[in-house]
């Protein structure tokens, strides 16, 4: 129970599914801010006892889970190692790999308990089927689409089937007071929303060059190639302007040679995509080519694709070419179901 | 449900209830000069002297506060202010590693905000002070202490201190020594004034009165430097409208567990005594913390190898038993207990700790209780906290 709306209406609604439940909070910060500002950020001592307020308002007790230590190694410092080696990461999906539903899970088990509950918007029914929230703009499912089929089998999601706003109308009837409290947005472990400085701060500053890939000229330079994503466009501080007067956007980074690279908006387009470490979930791995659509960073785009598996995951034919396709993002492929597209499976973008 | 969690807060006694909704049914401010004022004034008088009198104190020693935080901040920090203003060079105050955080967290304060100095007093295996360290720490510095603040008996782990002996090393250097006694008073002998203690911190929830009620007893000659400023109730130490009822109740609390304290602490310690002995056996590799024969009569504090006390304290909640790992929470996140690891414990074995304290309600059935939940408990805390192993 992280101390927002979602979390305690599910809550509830285990209960009176006829569950007997436990609320948890993780303290995942080692040093927890006393109070959120604006909507950044959670875990803070505040949201710790929003939560514990909706755990006695539901009438369940309630725990604090440390989880700080794992959290720190198995999200924070692979966001950061993922950012240096070029790649970027979503540490809200490898929370959902390694603690959500890996550390907090094996420990509920260990102490007795069947399943881990939380407030995710995405469906998970009877047939073992994880699909898109009936709330497509509150849909989670690209998170949870890492989670092995062991791993959702003690999964429980019982928000899939309503929108945010009959969950918001729900706490408030159940006189939650979280009721209107406003959405977390950004990464919990930034408070102020400074990726770039929460980078410098712990990668150092590290200048390069910036290259043209149409030319090969070095057109500026920047303080740590980890400061940037593909596809990104604006803070790039470019010295000469492209010869055609259009934008560039960020193309590749290069750890080895510390290298950013950009280029017109064209040179983004993707239309083939690799990825590893594939997971399976809507059923077995599949031997021939699987038509399919399929989601290439959170609230991205879906778009119509062929997936095939290879030799080390997967590799997806796009339908019409995609920008701003960046390594370690996570690719999910969806088979488009009226009762909810069906999460087929998900890997990790190599290229 | 099996109440094992005297240590934190005990049921008011009926007697304690009566008298604090009968007293707080009459108007009355004790500072008023009319009848109302009058009545109430005789009432706080007469429990002043009711707790004065089953605790060794003179009534005028008696400062009523609004419970046991309060009165070791007033003592630590007031005496403190008060020596230096008397003595600038009296800048040092000594204490001890096993305090509550109301006398811990004081002392930091001072050090921290008012430039104090800090001698920290250690303890053996058993949680237990010497009064020798202490001697040689005045012997070394007596000159520069304000004050020495030491507990009566330790809220986690049940040891009793050599509070008498003690007092007696720092009279014999001129320096006033205050005592925290909330766990003490009803549990043991207390008497004020045959321990030689300028300043004693009772309160009243933890023996059968009201919470938000206790009192500090202090030394007609020891001077503290007042922290609520006001209207001067409390001998000009503490301010505040006296709680008439809660002064009342708090003072018949005090009175029959003084006076009920011997036999209270023959049945009890026979339960705990019964509770340890069946813990052993359902748990064979359990470790059993604190003194074992200057113990609180209600306390039975264990280490349990391999869980984690947090795990054990929710699987037991989870089946009706209500206990305390006994140390304080940073952000509800339970943090290694500063008394074990000052009694040489390791991280472990102090996160590994449960304690079960009995009261003036407990049962045989409580004990059963517990022993019924305890192994499956234990099996599954040691599961969970084999997760934890580095993968």
């Amino acid at each position: 129970m992280s101390g927002g709306v979602d979390s305690a209406v599910a809550a509830a609604r285990a209960v009176e599914a006829g569950h007997d439940v436990t609320g948890v909070h993780l303290a995942l910060a080692r040093n927890p801010q006393t109070y959120r500002t604006g909507a950044r950020g959670c875990c803070t001592l505040e949201d710790s006892r929003d939560a514990r307020r909706a755990a006695d308002v539901i009438g369940i007790p309630f725990y604090v889970w440390d989880m700080a230590d794992r959290f720190h190694e198995d999200v924070v410092d692979d966001f950061v190692a993922e950012y240096a080696a070029g790649r970027t990461p979503n540490p809200c999906l490898r929370c959902n790999e390694k603690i959500k539903f890996a550390a907090v899970l094996d420990r509920a088990v260990a102490l007795g308990f069947d399943a881990v509950v939380t407030g995710h918007h995405a469906r998970l029914g009877a047939d073992g089927l994880l699909r898109r929230s009936v709330d497509l703009a509150k849909d989670q499912s690209y998170v949870l689409a890492v989670l092995t089929r062991a791993q959702l089998d003690r999964s429980i999601f019982p928000l899939g089937d309503s929108t945010k706003a009959e969950v918001r109308a729900e706490a408030a009837r159940r006189g939650l007071a979280v009721a209107d409290k406003p959405d977390s947005h950004d990464i919990c472990f930034i408070a102020d929303g400074d990726t770039r400085g929460f980078l410098a701060q712990r990668l150092g500053e590290a200048p390069g060059d910036v290259v043209d890939a149409v030319s090969g000229a070095v057109v500026g330079s920047h303080s740590g190639a980890y400061a940037y994503t593909v596809g990104q466009r604006r803070g790039l501080h470019l010295d000469r302007p492209a010869p055609d007067g259009r934008p560039r956007y960020v193309l590749s980074i290069t750890p080895k040679t510390n290298t950013v690279t950009v280029g017109p908006a064209e040179a983004l387009e993707v239309a083939e995509v690799h990825a590893t470490r594939p997971v399976w979930t809507g059923g077995e791995r599949p031997t021939a080519p699987v038509e399919c659509q399929v989601q290439l960073r959170a609230h991205g785009d879906v778009v119509p694709a062929t997936v095939e598996v290879t030799a080390d995951g997967l590799a997806a034919e796009l339908r019409r070419p995609v920008r701003g396709v960046a390594a370690g993002q996570a690719i999910v492929a969806y088979r488009p179901d009226p009762a909810g597209d069906v999460v087929l499976g998900s890997a990790t973008i190599t290229g | 449900m099996a109440y094992l969690d005297h240590a934190a807060t005990t049921p008011m006694l009926d007697e304690a209830l009566e008298a604090y909704v009968a007293t707080a049914r009459e108007v009355g401010n004790a500072s008023s000069l009319h009848a109302a004022g009058r009545r109430a004034r005789r009432r706080v008088e007469e429990s002043r002297e009711r707790v004065a009198a089953v605790l060794g104190a003179r009534p005028s020693e008696v400062i009523f506060t609004g419970g046991g935080t309060e009165s070791d901040n007033l003592a630590v920090k007031g005496i403190f202010w008060a020596r230096r203003a008397a003595h600038p060079q009296r800048v040092r105050v000594v204490s001890s590693a096993v305090e509550h955080h109301a006398v811990l967290d004081a002392v930091d304060w001072l050090a921290g905000q008012e430039g104090a100095e800090v001698g920290w007093l250690p303890v053996d295996a058993a949680g237990r002070l010497d009064p020798e360290r202490l001697r040689v720490e005045l012997a070394a510095h007596g000159d520069r202490v304000a004050l020495v603040t030491a507990m009566w008996a330790n809220n986690e782990v049940g040891t009793v201190q050599p509070v008498a002996e003690l007092a007696a090393v720092a009279a014999a250097h001129g320096v006033p020594f205050h005592t925290d006694a909330i766990q003490a008073v009803g549990q043991v002998p207390v008497d004020f004034a045959a321990s030689g203690v300028a300043a004693l911190t009772v309160t009243g929830h933890k023996l059968g009165g009201p919470t938000g009620v206790g009192a500090l007893l202090l030394a007609r000659d020891v001077a503290a430097t007042p922290l609520l400023h006001g209207g001067g109730q409390e001998r000009d130490v503490r301010s505040g409208t006296l709680d008439t009822a809660g002064i009342v109740a708090f003072a018949v609390a005090v009175e029959a567990a003084v006076k009920g304290q011997q036999e209270y602490a023959a049945r009890v310690a026979a339960l705990r005594d019964e509770l340890v002995e069946r813990v052993r056996r359902a748990v064979p590799e359990v470790v059993f913390n604190g003194d074992p024969v200057d113990r609180l009569p209600g306390n039975a504090h264990f280490s349990f190898p391999g869980c984690e006390g947090d795990a054990l304290l929710l699987l037991l909640d989870a089946q009706g038993i209500a206990c305390s790992t006994g140390s304080a929470c940073s952000a509800g996140v339970a943090q290694p207990s500063h008394v074990l690891l000052a009694m040489g414990a390791d991280d472990d074995r102090a996160r590994s700790s449960l304690r079960f304290t009995l009261g003036h309600t407990s049962t045989r059935a409580d004990v059963d209780a517990l022993i019924a939940a305890l192994p499956a408990a234990v099996d599954r805390a040691r599961r969970a906290a084999s997760l934890r192993t580095p993968r």
